[in-house]
């Protein structure tokens, strides 16, 4: 770990303020990520910005047709929400599954977010819902928001604040864990809404994808049998020591399948 | 007399009120006056010239007290780190063991490989040291696979070892094999790979390092399963200090496996530096630094053939395997592949005629040695499997081949045609023992209510045995060994009748304080809270070899009988006096010395009295004082074995194979403490399973670099994975050892694999899966089942 400036802003303005002021400072939610990262000084930002102490950030709101998650709401906390258990209990389901007790307790559903890593569970829950992301300048849709491998749609000095989700008829997440990381080597989010289903995949490309012809299967007939069959495209998809590209594609399927089956239990 | 607590009991471990409530004393918890901190560069390539190094900007940058390199090294005229094994081919030719320098010299030969060594104030000085550092290589092809490494063409890490083969050896009667194959009525034939495992304790390697000028001695506090070792090759063979004036400590250590039973080059640089730089330096590696340093394991690619007559009796069995050392050779290095390899292929079985073949190749990774069984998993895994190919392709039961080849009890001892003589053994009492706690009966049940929830289960046999307690010094010198392996213990009976014992073990998580404890309460009738063992420092410890190859209890525990029987010896002729009776007629019983047939007694805190206060005393037949010591060289290996079944199911969908029962009936001869056994057999199982499913160490071909690098990518067995299991023991004592033990810290890492795949396996059968290699991860497979299961779909 290499010397950095450390920063705790209790405003939201403040905060955008002192990332775009100080070059090579980087916003610090749970620190999940980034902590590693600079132990071992593969980061080494001249300045942290902990989020930590905006208060407003945290907690989880019902809107009625959505609920909002303040961006520094901890796994733990989303995944034992009797609020989101009772309204959209597969996004419950997802943070539960999100690495282990330490990290749930301390990583935030804004870090997820804005890290965008290709293998994390978050973005398939975020953009199969497909949801609004809440920064401290404007709205962005899930739709418009993952750009790829660790890349967003959010500008310089652009702070998450929080994530609306739209309540679904039912929605369930299906996840094949890396064997040794215990990130999502495959992970799929189904959500049914009342015009018509959405299909997300995390962990099998370099960012989280749609599968449209799923999406259309599902509306027509929202069950696994309706996708049982299609297969995706292998050309794209990650090829590493845990998992072939045409391995990843096959457990597309099969995950689809399972969520759909949890989304319907 | 006190609160014994003897052989058979199992009290909770003394050692573990310390580890449970922090106050272990591990290397890295020592702080030193004036301590600096040192980092080691490592080399980014796995195979390159070094052109130079250029230290100007790292030593100028804050902080830095020295940066030392490999010509630094050249200068001081040090040795290469040694080698404590020379193996020979047929034709009686060494092997080729090139230098291996403590830091780099002229060329890098494994991503890890050290070229600088920076040390300044404080860690994070010599880490923003050590990044300044400019190190000009030229990089070359790296080779990291063994059948690679031999093909003509391939990259050559030695100018002096062609096609990269350290040495070709063989074990067996080549000719008697061949015979027997061309009178067998089938040949199983079968080519495997043993895959590379990282040991990964749960505590990094580490050191500090420290020399007083005022008395010209050095002492070195290192994580260490054997410190008079290091003490031995570091000091005599490296850099040049006389015995008695290096002092080597290893305190507390979170765990070895293996990994830190080797002389390794950070220990002899951190030693050399503190000279130079007259100051006390600490060096502690970090996780992602133990991948790329570490000793690995295993790694083999073998090509097995097994002879049979017409009832499946083996006849002659065949192995030809290439194993891996990595860039240099380490401490056992050429040793775990052959003589630990070799003499285990004959397993529970009668096998009249067995040959091996292992060529022993270098290639640009870590290098390869002992990891926790160290070629004895090996052996077993390429034995048991090829028995299950054999079986099925003959139409027999895999248990009933098994019975009609092996050992029988009554037939022990055992010579066997590979070099070792089993003393005991019931391998039938273990595997029937194994096959009720198993309800291998109600397999088919279960195995039908898999398949309704579309689940293929599987049942896998290993019924094996191995070689442990290294080892007799003698035989293994003719095998190339170049040091003793005998044991040794002083047993220090204090005026008041409490126990110090000093034993050359090393006790890093095996629960040595308590067990040696009891069988010093159990034979000198003391309490158990009145003895205290002592380990792994060399300025308190009269010798010792320390803690590998299942040793601890087989070879120091007799040493420690040893001197115990000596203190009992010499209290009798105490006793005889202050009794006014024969020696002869002395009985010591339940911590009493008393004349056969009288009342007369005296405690054993009596006669420790005496011997320290020595006023009614025989001064003119007897020296003052009770403290014994004894050295232990063993006459034979010990060879526990047993039978482990292991039940998985597979998930046809995703390739997910899930260990859904594990038994294992173990002959380990005599228990001491039954809870600590227990425990030495889950984690060893535990280890196995850890290999045939998770682990594996992955390199890129071509630029040498490990991609299973952290804990991210490398997958080690989790409580999660496992089943509860059942382990029982099914004990026939060793005839040669003093207690009948026979050690039990490496039978579950080489029971398991075998059982684990063959499990695995039996559950594919039907597909016309016919072998799996380790680990048998989803992917993999998924991967078989894609291959296999249309041609049976179109039946």
């Amino acid at each position: 770990m290499k010397p950095f400036a450390y920063h705790q802003p209790d405003q939201i303005p403040d905060a955008a303020k002192l990332l775009t002021s100080i070059e090579d400072s980087k916003l610090v939610a749970g620190g999940m990520t980034l902590i590693p990262t600079i132990k071992q000084r593969l980061a080494s930002p001249v300045a942290l910005v902990d989020l930590s102490k905006l208060g407003s950030l945290k907690g989880i709101i019902d809107d009625g047709a959505s609920i909002t998650i303040g961006a520094m709401t901890p796994h733990a906390v989303v995944a034992a929400s009797k609020l989101v258990q009772t309204k959209i209990p597969g996004l419950a389901a997802l943070a539960l599954m999100i690495g282990d007790p330490a990290v749930r307790s301390r990583g935030t559903i804004g870090g997820s977010v804005a890290n965008n890593d290709p293998a994390a569970d978050y973005p398939a829950g975020v953009l199969g819902l497909g949801a609004t992301i809440v920064t401290s300048t404007r709205e962005i849709a899930a739709d418009k928001f993952f750009l790829g491998l660790f890349e967003t749609a959010l500008e310089p000095g652009e702070i998450i604040t929080a994530i609306r989700f739209p309540v679904p008829l039912k929605a369930g997440y299906s996840k094949f864990k890396a064997p040794a990381s215990r990130y999502a080597l495959v992970g799929v989010f189904v959500a049914k809404f009342a015009d018509g289903v959405r299909v997300a995949v995390t962990g099998a490309g370099p960012g989280v994808f749609r599968v449209p012809p799923m999406e259309a299967a599902l509306s027509e007939n929202f069950d696994p049998s309706a996708i049982a069959a299609i297969k995706i495209d292998n050309d794209g998809l990650t090829s590493d020591i845990h998992a072939e590209a045409d391995y990843r594609a096959h457990l597309v399927t099969v995950m689809a399948k399972r969520a759909v089956d949890a989304a319907l239990s | 007399m006190g609160n014994v607590i003897g052989i058979g009991a199992s009290p909770k471990r003394k050692e573990d009120q310390r580890f449970l409530t922090g106050r272990g004393n591990y290397v890295s918890d020592i702080k030193r006056p004036g301590m600096t901190a040192g980092v080691f560069v490592r080399s980014l390539h796995g195979h390159a010239i070094l052109r130079g190094i250029d230290k100007s900007a790292a030593l100028a940058a804050p902080g830095v007290v020295a940066v030392l390199t490999g010509e630094d090294v050249a200068a001081d005229k040090l040795g290469s780190l040694p080698c404590g094994w020379g193996i020979s081919d047929a034709k009686g030719v060494p092997m080729k063991e090139p230098p291996f320098p403590m830091l780099a010299q002229g060329k890098v030969r494994f991503v890890g490989d050290m070229v600088a060594f920076v040390i300044a104030e404080t860690p994070e000085q010599a880490n923003a040291a050590a990044e300044l550092l400019t190190v000009d290589y030229e990089v070359l092809p790296s080779v990291v696979g063994v059948l690679e490494a031999v093909r003509p063409g391939a990259p050559q890490l030695f100018d002096d070892v062609p096609n990269n083969i350290c040495c070709d050896w063989e074990l067996g009667d080549k000719a008697a094999v061949e015979t027997a194959f061309r009178k067998a009525a089938h040949v199983a034939k079968l080519s495997l790979v043993n895959n590379r495992l990282i040991g990964n304790p749960m505590e990094p390697r580490a050191a500090i390092a420290e020399f007083e000028p005022g008395t010209d001695r050095f002492t070195l506090w290192t994580t260490s399963q054997f410190p008079h070792v290091v003490r031995f090759l570091m000091g005599a063979l490296v850099l040049n200090i006389p015995q008695h004036k290096l002092r080597v400590v290893a305190p507390d250590v979170g765990g070895g496996f293996g990994v830190k039973q080797f002389h390794y080059g950070e220990e002899a640089v951190i030693t050399w530096a503190a000279k130079r730089v007259k100051r006390p330096i600490k060096w502690v590696a970090s996780r992602s630094e133990g991948y790329v340093s570490d000793r690995h394991g295993r790694d083999h690619v073998t090509e097995a053939e097994l002879a049979l007559d017409e009832y499946g009796k083996f006849l002659a069995f065949r192995v030809n395997t290439l194993a891996n050392m990595g860039g240099y050779l380490s401490t056992f290095g050429p040793n775990i592949p052959t003589n630990l390899y070799g003499p285990l292929l004959g397993g529970v079985y009668t096998t009249p005629a067995i040959y091996c073949n292992v060529k022993v190749v270098f290639t640009n990774t870590v290098p390869v040695d002992a990891y926790r069984g160290a070629g004895r998993p090996e052996a077993t895994f390429v034995l048991e499997r090829i028995v299950d190919v054999a079986a099925s392709e003959m139409g027999i039961d895999r248990v009933e081949i098994r019975r009609r080849n092996m050992i029988p009890k009554e037939a022990y001892p055992y010579q066997t045609p590979v070099l070792v003589q089993y003393d005991s053994g019931d391998p039938m009492g273990c595997l029937d023992g194994a096959l009720v706690a198993a309800d291998v009966k109600g397999f088919g049940v279960r195995k039908a209510a898999s398949a309704s929830k579309g689940k293929f289960r599987g049942l896998g046999y290993s019924t094996y045995v191995e070689a442990c307690g290294l080892a007799p010094s003698r035989f293994a010198g003719r095998l190339g060994a170049r040091g003793g392996l005998y044991e040794s213990a002083t047993v220090r009976v204090h005026p008041t009748g409490q126990v110090t014992v000093m034993i050359g073990t090393h006790n890093h998580g095996q629960g040595h304080e308590t067990t040696f404890a009891q069988i010093v309460s159990e034979k000198l009738g003391v309490s158990f809270e009145n003895v205290d063992i002592v380990f792994g420092d060399t300025d308190r410890v009269q010798f010792g070899m320390g803690t590998y190859g299942s040793r601890s209890l087989v070879v120091g525990g007799a040493a420690l009988s040893k001197a115990t029987d000596k203190v009992i010896a010499k209290g009798k002729k105490i006793a005889a006096h202050l009794l006014e009776a024969a020696e002869v007629d002395i009985q010591f019983e339940a911590g009493n010395f008393s004349v056969a047939g009288t009342d007369r007694t005296k405690s054993f805190e009596d006669i420790a009295g005496a011997a320290y206060v020595p006023h009614n005393y025989p001064l003119e037949v007897l020296e003052p004082g009770l403290e014994e010591q004894a050295y232990y060289d063993p006459v034979n290996f010990t060879y526990p074995g047993g039978c482990h079944i292991a039940e998985v199911e597979v998930d046809p969908e995703t390739g997910t194979v899930t260990l859904v029962n594990y038994t294992a009936v173990d002959d380990v001869g005599t228990v001491i403490n039954p809870m600590i056994v227990e425990g030495q057999l889950h984690g060893g199982i535990v280890q196995g399973v850890g290999q045939a499913l998770f682990e594996n160490a992955v390199y890129d071909e071509g630029s040498g670099q490990l991609l299973s690098g952290s804990l991210m990518d490398y997958c080690m067995p989790r409580a999660d994975h496992m089943p509860m299991m059942k382990v029982e023991t099914h004990s026939t004592l060793c005839t040669h050892t003093p207690m009948g033990v026979k050690g039990c810290g490496e039978v579950g890492t080489i029971g398991s694999p075998a059982a684990v795949i063959n499990a695995v396996v039996d559950a594919l059968a039907h597909l016309g899966v016919t072998h799996v290699d380790m680990p048998a991860t989803p992917n993999r497979i998924w991967r078989l089942l894609q291959n296999a299961s249309l041609p049976v779909a179109a039946e």
